[in-house]
């Protein structure tokens, strides 16, 4: 017997990275929301490698940050390690990762949650979403709990039907044993929501105090304080290490002994996996000529002895596991936690969605995470925290908030998710961004922030580190547009020489001197040409002075993809009705439905002809 | 609406005469301001709408490249709404392509297929009962377009196939250096040298071979030329079967240059008769033999004629040593006659890498081997060994040049800029290549770094 519980603006479902950036958006955007969660003790759970960052990833966090989001914030004060990585490769590619403590993580996360206005926390799994109209309607619980709504938040990543396989050993379950979520997919179904499947896996855990660690690398954190919250306070943490290792031909002989018991060669898994993350039964048979490869040992936490093995990610038989634990150098007598394993999910196929990551079905129905066929945890985040945003504006009655590719990372995902059709999980990369310059881990707030501010997401305090930042920031660059020098100046003659650079030829401003890769902003400093500023700020007029041709190159570039992007593709055009217009491009136009000219030219099997007509088609509508 | 430029030549290029370039836009008058110089005092700035002016079209160092007649029409009252420019060139097929290439120097864009059509009808010059119309040309014309373009890519297919099997490789290198820097590290920079300059030099390849290409559908500039009375115009008569030239035995009968136009085995020649190079007083042959020079100059093929009856003379080798032997056909006309001064030795020591047809046009001996010369002289022997039979027209042409120039840069910037702007110019000649073929070739970078990197940790 189902009983009326209660009524809320916004339901999110799952409370994992991409169901707390939802949840805590809409809270803090007004709206009364209900986190509903299979388990409270895993919330925010990283279900595999303790680690959040690295290229394209930091970006999403940095973007997720000024946006108002809490994964930066969350990271800073979880974290047992923080690098940049990508350092020597430029700006746009530096980003940082952090090893995150995954306990404490969790508990961060906790808190937060229970400590914000207007957000409810439920430990229920939800079975059936109800529609009217295909409008969303309630959703309710296993236990008969029925909660009215008009907007769902579905954050369920890999708990929709999920299966567990090590070996010959199988059985229906989500991640770190927890239950499946098998009523809910069914539920999707019947709405007319076509579901795929995938496949992900993890690698054993190991007990660290039977690793030797005498036969590894170690690899310390930067000594550098970094941060990936533009308003988290300076850390002062102790930094922890990881420890380098790597596979032997003796490894690598188990596995191919063992080969027809792998489950991912046997037929056995039908899901599609990630290749960037494949299993390490996958590298031994596809690069048969590596006879090692690299495997990092890292920290799960600081108060927990359990490592985890990055690399090893596998779904051999257990015994097999243990083996090939025991043929890498540091681990013959490794004592195994946790075995590896590998899950196949149900995922909603994304170009089902809009760029709002609204239903184009269901009024009021949101997926983000990895329900939408994405991977990572600051994936699913950053999808999270625009469906959050999406569901509240909508119950504003609002225009949704859409980021362009030009824009942010989180444009470029959510563009390719709706776009091009994947047939592995998605994982965001700097090379999917065709604006990469731009879009950098170092601007993410100057590119965002307001626009955070105008959602009602970026609060006060925020908001006036910001105005800072950009007054500070114009000063600055100011200054060194201003102050120029000779080639008669003999400071600048000598810092030159000093540096094996060029003299100077004609009048030169300290901003166009930046521009040579032998001169650094900081050296003005000690030179006393430029007050002091901080280091922010310093970095950034360094980038921006350096790579400004580049930069406004791309700036061209944006400004040319920017014009198709706006002609706008009235909501109730009728594709059969436009004269002429390919077959093909009928049926894909009508399946992604694209909101401009420009979102219609990336479909792939729509051709440029096409576009002219639609061109021409829209012209014509308006007169 | 339209921010760029546009030109296109709107009568189809063929048997010389006139022709059209189309040139339409906001920004057109002031940048064919730069390539037109007008006979009237008068700048074309300064002109109003349905004006007509005479000029000249000039090169970047001020030459001329053809008198032209160019009509002004002001936006609105044209026939795309906007600005347009009509250049009616008089000069044959190779000064139409010149003038227009000069319209793209300046920064005008070559039209796509019915683009005119289509800015004329979205600027509201159409009556909206034609849209339909329209829309089955752009059709038309962009699907076959894409068609007819790829099917003439069959022939250089695999070099561009090859173009962009390298610019993917280069790219997957870069690119997963910076998604995956701790499974794949540091690029190699040597490596990545080496395979720029491999696109490189086939970017080369095929450019030049455009070039040749051009020669197969705008037609070949070949000028005979000799001391006189050596045989020069009852060649030209010869070739176009037909008595255009006047013949005589008195030496220095042709003054002026004449040309007619013939078909060699498929390749369309213009082929000019000029007067015989020698030392005169006489004004008017003097003038001619000036004509002469400069024709030479500009000719693609030269063919050098000399007589049997005579020898070889002080008079003949001082041309053979003015003219670019690179071009050179040499024919010993007057064979039929009974005393023959030129030996096998002689031909052999003086002309040793250049094609020697030995002739009789009175006798109608040796034709077929002329023409068997000039042909195999554009097949092979203007690039000499590549052996590519290939046609690319002027659009797969720049967007070759548009990409290499990115490979250039990045070759430049190689080691002296970090990646993710080394980035730039590698991904944008990937992505000006894709142009040639209508592939997005930037998605396909991504499967390729799974296909050569062990990635993933
Ligand atoms: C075994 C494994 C290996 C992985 N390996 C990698 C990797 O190597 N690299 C990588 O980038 N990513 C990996 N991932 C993916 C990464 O963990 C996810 O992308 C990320 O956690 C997804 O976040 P999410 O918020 O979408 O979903 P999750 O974090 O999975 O959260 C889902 C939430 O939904 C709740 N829920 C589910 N169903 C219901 C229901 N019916 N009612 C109520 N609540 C429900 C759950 O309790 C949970 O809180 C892996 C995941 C797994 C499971
Ligand atoms: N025997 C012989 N006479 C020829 C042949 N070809 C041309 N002649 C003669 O040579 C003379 C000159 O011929 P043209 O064709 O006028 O020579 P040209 O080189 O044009 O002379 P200019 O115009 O004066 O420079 C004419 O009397 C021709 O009849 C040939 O193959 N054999
Ligand atoms: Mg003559």
């Amino acid at each position: 017997m189902n009983y009326e519980a209660g009524k809320y603006d916004v339901v999110v479902i799952g409370a994992g990275h991409a169901g707390c950036e939802a949840a805590l958006a809409s809270a803090r955007m007004g709206c009364s929301t209900l986190l509903v969660t299979l388990s409270v003790e895993n919330i925010a759970l990283m279900p595999c490698n303790p680690s959040i960052g690295g290229p394209a990833k930091a970006q999403l966090v940095r973007e997720i940050d000024a946006l108002g989001g809490e994964m930066g914030i969350n990271i800073d004060k979880a974290n047992i390690q923080i690098r940049l990585i990508n350092t020597g490769k430029g700006p746009a590619v530096q980003s940082l990762r952090a090893q995150a403590d995954k306990h404490e993580y969790g508990r961060e996360m906790i808190k937060t949650i229970l400590g914000q206005k207007g957000l409810h926390l439920l430990m229920a799994e939800v079975e059936e979403i109800e529609t009217v109209d295909e409008k969303v309607n309630a959703i309710v619980t296993r236990t008969g709990a029925r909660y009215q709504c008009q907007n769902v938040v579905i954050t369920t990543g890999t708990y929709l039907k999920g299966r567990i396989i090590a070996g010959e050993v199988m059985y229906d379950g989500g991640p770190g044993n927890q239950f499946p979520a098998v009523k809910l997919a069914d539920s999707l179904r019947a709405m007319g929501i076509r579901l795929g499947r995938f496949k992900t896996g993890t690698p054993p855990r190991v007990d660290r105090k039977s690793v030797n660690f005498s036969k590894t690398i170690e690899m310390p954190g930067d000594i550098q304080p970094w941060r990936f919250s533009y308003i988290s306070p300076q850390p002062v943490r102790e930094q922890l290490s990881c420890w380098l290792t790597h596979s032997t031909p003796e490894t690598h002989r188990i596995v191919m002994d063992n080969i027809e018991r792998a489950p991912l060669f046997t037929g056995v898994i039908k899901g599609k996996g990630p290749r960037y993350c494949p299993s390490f039964e996958d590298k031994v048979v596809r690069f048969a000529h590596k006879s090692s490869h690299q495997l990092f040992i890292e920290p799960e936490g600081r108060d927990t002895d359990e490592m985890y093995i990055q690399g090893l990610n596998t779904s051999l038989p257990e015994d097999v596991q243990v083996q090939v634990l025991h043929s890498i150098p540091g681990m013959e007598e490794v004592r195994m936690i946790r075995t590896g394993y590998a899950i196949e999910y149900d995922y909603v196929i994304p170009s089902q969605a809009k760029l709002s990551l609204e239903s184009k079905m269901v009024e009021g129905l949101f997926t983000a995470g990895q329900i939408n066929g994405t991977s990572g945890y600051e994936e699913a985040a950053a999808q999270g925290l625009i469906a959050g945003i999406n569901a509240a504006l909508k119950v504003q009655a609002r225009e949704p908030f859409i980021l362009k590719r030009s824009e942010a990372y989180i444009g470029v995902m959510i563009d390719d998710l709706i776009t091009k059709e994947s047939d592995e999980p998605y994982r965001l990369l700097t090379s999917r961004a065709e604006y990469r310059l731009l879009l950098r881990q170092d601007n993410a707030d100057l590119r965002l922030t307001e626009k955070g501010r105008q959602i009602g997401l970026v609060d006060d305090f925020r908001w006036a580190i910001f105005t800072e930042k950009k007054k500070s920031l114009a000063e600055g660059t100011h200054l060194l547009h201003k102050t120029t020098f000779t080639p008669a100046d003999k400071d600048v003659d000598k810092y030159l020489t000093s540096k094996e650079g060029a003299p100077l030829r004609d009048k030169t401003s300290l901003w166009e001197m930046l521009r040579r890769t032998e001169v650094k902003i900081e050296d003005y400093l000690n030179q006393g040409w430029l007050p002091p500023f901080q280091p922010e700020i310093l970095e950034q007029m360094e980038i921006q002075a350096k790579y400004e041709g580049y930069i406004n190159k791309q700036q061209e570039q944006v400004q040319r993809f920017e014009r198709m992007e706006s002609k706008r593709i009235p909501e109730d055009i009728d594709y059969n009705q436009v004269y002429s217009l390919s077959n093909e491009s009928v049926q894909r136009l009508n399946e992604i439905r694209p909101q401009s000219l420009g979102h219609a030219s990336r479909i792939a099997g729509v051709s440029p002809a096409d576009i002219n007509i639609l061109l021409i088609y829209l012209a014509k509508r308006r007169n | 609406m339209f921010r760029e430029d546009i030109a296109a030549l709107s009568t189809p290029p063929g048997e010389g005469g006139i022709g059209i370039i189309r040139v339409s836009g906001k920004g057109i008058i002031d940048k064919i301001s730069k390539i037109f110089i007008p006979f009237s005092a008068q700048e074309i700035g300064q002109r109003r709408g349905f004006s007509l002016n005479l000029g000249w079209i000039i090169d970047d160092d001020g030459s001329k490249v053809d008198e032209v007649l160019l009509g002004i029409m002001r936006a609105p009252h044209s026939y795309t709404g906007e600005d347009v420019i009509e250049i009616n060139c008089h000069g044959g097929s190779m000064p139409i392509r010149r003038c227009l290439q000069r319209c793209l120097d300046v920064g005008i864009k070559l039209a796509e297929p019915g683009e005119f059509t289509k800015r004329a009808y979205l600027n509201g010059r159409l009556d909206l009962t034609q849209a339909e119309a329209v829309i089955d040309i752009i059709r038309a014309k962009t699907d076959r377009g894409l068609k007819l373009a790829v099917q003439q890519l069959e022939g250089p297919s695999h070099f561009i196939a090859e173009i962009e099997d390298q610019l993917l490789r280069v790219n997957a290198m870069l690119e997963a250096s910076l998604d995956f820097p701790e499974e794949v590290g540091d690029l190699d920079y040597a490596e990545t040298k080496a395979i720029l300059l491999t696109i490189k030099k086939l970017m080369d390849k095929l450019i030049r071979a455009g070039q040749r290409s051009e020669i197969y559908r705008d037609g070949l500039k070949a000028v005979i030329c000799g001391k006189p009375n050596v045989g020069k115009s009852s060649l030209l008569n010869a070739l176009v079967k037909k008595e255009k030239a006047i013949v005589t035995e008195i030496p220095g009968t042709t003054r002026d240059v004449v040309e007619d136009y013939i078909n060699i085995r498929g390749i369309p020649v213009r082929i000019m008769d000029t007067a015989g190079i020698r030392q005169t007083e006489d004004i008017v042959e003097k003038i001619g033999v000036e004509k002469t020079r400069e024709v030479i100059e500009q000719a693609d093929l030269i063919l050098f004629v000399l007589d049997a009856g005579t020898g070889i003379d002080k008079e003949d080798m001082d041309i053979f040593q003015e003219v670019d032997q690179s071009r050179l056909i040499v024919m010993v006309n007057k064979e039929d006659l009974e005393r023959k001064e030129i030996s096998e030795e002689k031909l052999a020591e003086l002309f040793r890498d250049i094609p020697v047809i030995r002739a009789s046009v009175q006798k109608s001996i040796g034709i077929e081997a002329l023409e068997e010369a000039v042909e195999s002289r554009v097949i092979q022997g203007m690039l000499p060994g590549d052996g590519m039979e290939i046609m690319i027209n002027l659009r797969q042409k720049n967007a070759l040049i548009r990409s290499r120039e990115q490979v250039e840069s990045a070759l430049i910037t190689l080691g002296q800029v970090p990646l993710d702007c080394l980035g730039v110019d590698i991904g944008g000649a990937l992505e000006t290549m894709g142009e040639i073929s209508g592939r997005t070739l930037k998605d396909e970078v991504i499967d390729r770094i799974f296909h050569d990197f062990c990635i993933g940790k």
